[in-house]
């Protein structure tokens, strides 16, 4: 059959796709336009990881500098965001938060990324005894939401942010193992599969080289959106004051320190949100085209 | 199988789960660092004073004995007293989860009125530029922060504009309606972008089955189609969709609840964790595990409801 490749470029190198001239039309601008939100999305990272790695150079002011002079000003030339309740700038508390924030995003969703798929393959793999006591385990975890379990653990552990880390790792892994539970169950049977077996492969060679990399896509993708879950229960951890603690920069901690001047002083509730939000969109935006290209290859 | 008969069987099923539950439960809250009495007493109390509630509330015996009695207790309508309320604190549930429903159900019918207009429209308009408005939309609405988006909201229609109060709950329930609105318009922006999403997609799969096109040729009016054989048929995952949202805001309902001083069960939680009223925590804890499985029943039942195919076994 005749084929036509597409090349997208992004930053990380080459993808190649390559799609049969019948579906190319309909395709070619679906996938066209969601590269263009893909390529929103990595625009609006990149700039906050260059905020996260290089705040000094953009800030105007130290993250916990205060000046009694300049308590609770409006947006001006001199704090574009203006100044909270000790005279710190929010601008530049903001910038700094970029680091904290952005930090606790990735290796919040990584530990359990590497977690939950690691059970779901195993689990799926395996079958069987270890299959059932794995997905009992996970059914009582799966009764709890995620808000519950992540502050119920805060509870015993106390809050801080190493512990931020141990209840989200706790509670994240398991769509994880679920995803990719399900999907090893659908390729387990092919036979690809059973030709590594009869060419005697051993275990960990099957499920490293031949069933990983077909079971990853989906854990990918969902990955992409738990990061925007994590980094925004992260923040509403440290919104609740169970999280990062003042005077620390850290974009829900300046909220929560914010809320008690709503009434008064809205510039300290919120621009540390639209920065919370921006950081969102772009790990959103970059999910969904990662979706659409990694479906796209598949299947 | 009757329907009565599945509702059984699913009760008989749900009982393991809550045992192995409550037993999580009765050892994450002992898992907690420091003497429960001690606690309760404060550092004044004499030895003798600790011993004997020791002896009272039952920790001196066996483990499984405490589990047993823990059991009873609850089967009996006791779950303890709160030290920071003063009061027993199954009165507490019973008065602050009228609170938490009544918000997450007022926030479910406002994500339902936002979804089902907008997903239905994005998915005729199918990468038209009104489904590029309403996707991108949706992914704005899923990347914000609830507690952000209620303080907001809170800026505009309650400190600027005054229509609504800042916070707090009502003596009357014409006030509380008031209250009840920004905290579940909160709410509902992010399941509503959820639904929403989820309803575009799962249409635009229907309108390019092969069922639609057989219905159009046999000359069924448009809006036989639409009831019939699209929205029937989109209802299945959103409905299921629709059961994990609203367990999903049992939990959304803890910060939710504290932007808007509501005096729900999600704000006892909080502040049961700033007093270290652990027996509250395991209160709420448990509490909310039951929900969630009641909320899981209630999903099925619609499901096989809407769905014949799905035959209840």
């Amino acid at each position: 059959m005749h084929t036509l490749t597409l090349e997208l470029n992004w930053s990380r190198g080459n993808k190649m796709i390559t799609m049969t001239k019948d579906g190319f039309n309909d395709k070619k601008i679906s996938l066209l336009k969601r590269s263009t939100s893909m390529n929103i999305g990595v625009i609006l990272l990149l700039i906050m990881v260059l905020l996260a790695i290089f705040p000094q150079f953009i800030a105007t002011h130290g993250p916990t500098d205060c000046s009694y002079k300049d308590m609770l000003k409006p947006p001006s030339s001199k704090h574009l965001f203006g100044t909270d309740n000790y005279g710190r700038d929010i601008f530049s508390r903001v910038i700094f938060a970029t680091r904290i924030d952005l930090t606790i995003g990735f290796f919040a969703t990584i530990v359990p990324f590497v977690m939950g798929s690691l059970v779901g393959l195993l689990a799926g793999y395996y079958g069987k005894w270890l299959d059932s006591i794995l997905m009992r385990i996970l059914d009582i975890f799966m009764i709890f939401p995620f808000m519950v379990l992540v502050i119920a653990i805060i509870a015993i552990l106390g809050g801080g942010i190493k512990n931020i880390y141990i209840a989200i790792w706790l509670v994240g892994w398991r769509y994880y193992a679920r995803l990719v539970r399900s999907e090893v169950l659908q390729i387990k049977n092919l036979e690809f599969i059973q030709a590594a077996k009869t060419l005697g492969y051993n275990d960990s060679r099957i499920i490293l080289r031949h069933v990983l990399p077909n079971v990853l896509n989906s854990a990918i993708v969902y990955a992409a959106s738990d990061v925007v879950q994590c980094m925004l229960a992260a923040a509403s951890l440290s919104f609740l004051g169970l999280g990062i603690q003042p005077p620390t920069p850290e974009w829900g901690a300046i909220i929560s320190e914010g809320k008690a001047f709503i009434r008064t002083a809205w510039w300290t509730t919120v621009f540390p949100g639209i920065f919370l939000m921006i950081s969102g969109l772009g790990f959103s935006f970059v999910g969904d085209g990662l979706s659409d290209i990694l479906r796209t290859k598949g299947r | 199988m009757s329907l009565l008969n599945y509702i059984f069987k699913r009760i008989i099923q749900m009982i393991p789960v809550i045992i192995i539950v409550s037993i999580l439960i009765f050892f994450i809250v002992r898992l907690i660092p420091g003497d429960p009495v001690t606690i309760r007493l404060g550092i004044k109390a004499t030895p003798q004073m600790i011993e004997t509630l020791h002896k009272e509330i039952g920790l001196d015996k066996p483990i499984f004995v405490q589990y047993v009695l823990f059991i009873k207790n609850i089967l009996n309508g006791n779950l303890g007293y709160s030290i920071r309320y003063c009061a027993p604190i199954y009165d507490l549930l019973k008065q602050k989860i009228m609170v938490t429903l009544f918000l997450i159900s007022v926030s479910l019918t406002f994500s339902v009125i936002i979804s089902f207009p907008l997903g239905y429209f994005a998915a005729i308009k199918e990468n038209k530029i009104q489904d590029q408005i309403i996707r991108n939309g949706a992914l704005i609405a899923l990347a914000t922060p609830q507690f952000w988006t209620g303080l907001v909201l809170m800026i505009i229609f309650a400190v600027s504009m005054k229509i609504f109060p800042v916070g707090g709950w009502g003596e009357s329930w014409p006030q509380r309606l008031r209250a009840i609105i920004l905290p579940a318009f909160t709410q509902s922006l992010w399941t509503g972008a959820l639904l929403t999403r989820n309803l575009r997609n799962s249409i635009i799969d229907i309108l390019k089955m092969d069922y639609i096109d057989f219905a159009k040729s046999t000359g069924l009016s448009t809006r036989v189609i639409k009831k019939r054989y699209i929205i029937r048929n989109a209802m299945i995952p959103y409905i299921t969709l629709g059961g994990l949202e609203l367990s999903y805001m049992l939990g959304g309902s803890i910060i939710v609840e504290r932007v808007f001083a509501l005096p729900g069960i999600g704000a006892l939680m909080v502040e049961s964790i700033y007093g270290r009223d652990y027996s509250v925590i395991q209160g709420v804890v448990l509490l909310i595990a039951l929900l969630v499985i009641i909320i899981n029943l209630f999903t099925d039942l619609m499901y096989a409801y809407l769905d014949p195919r799905v035959k209840l076994e």
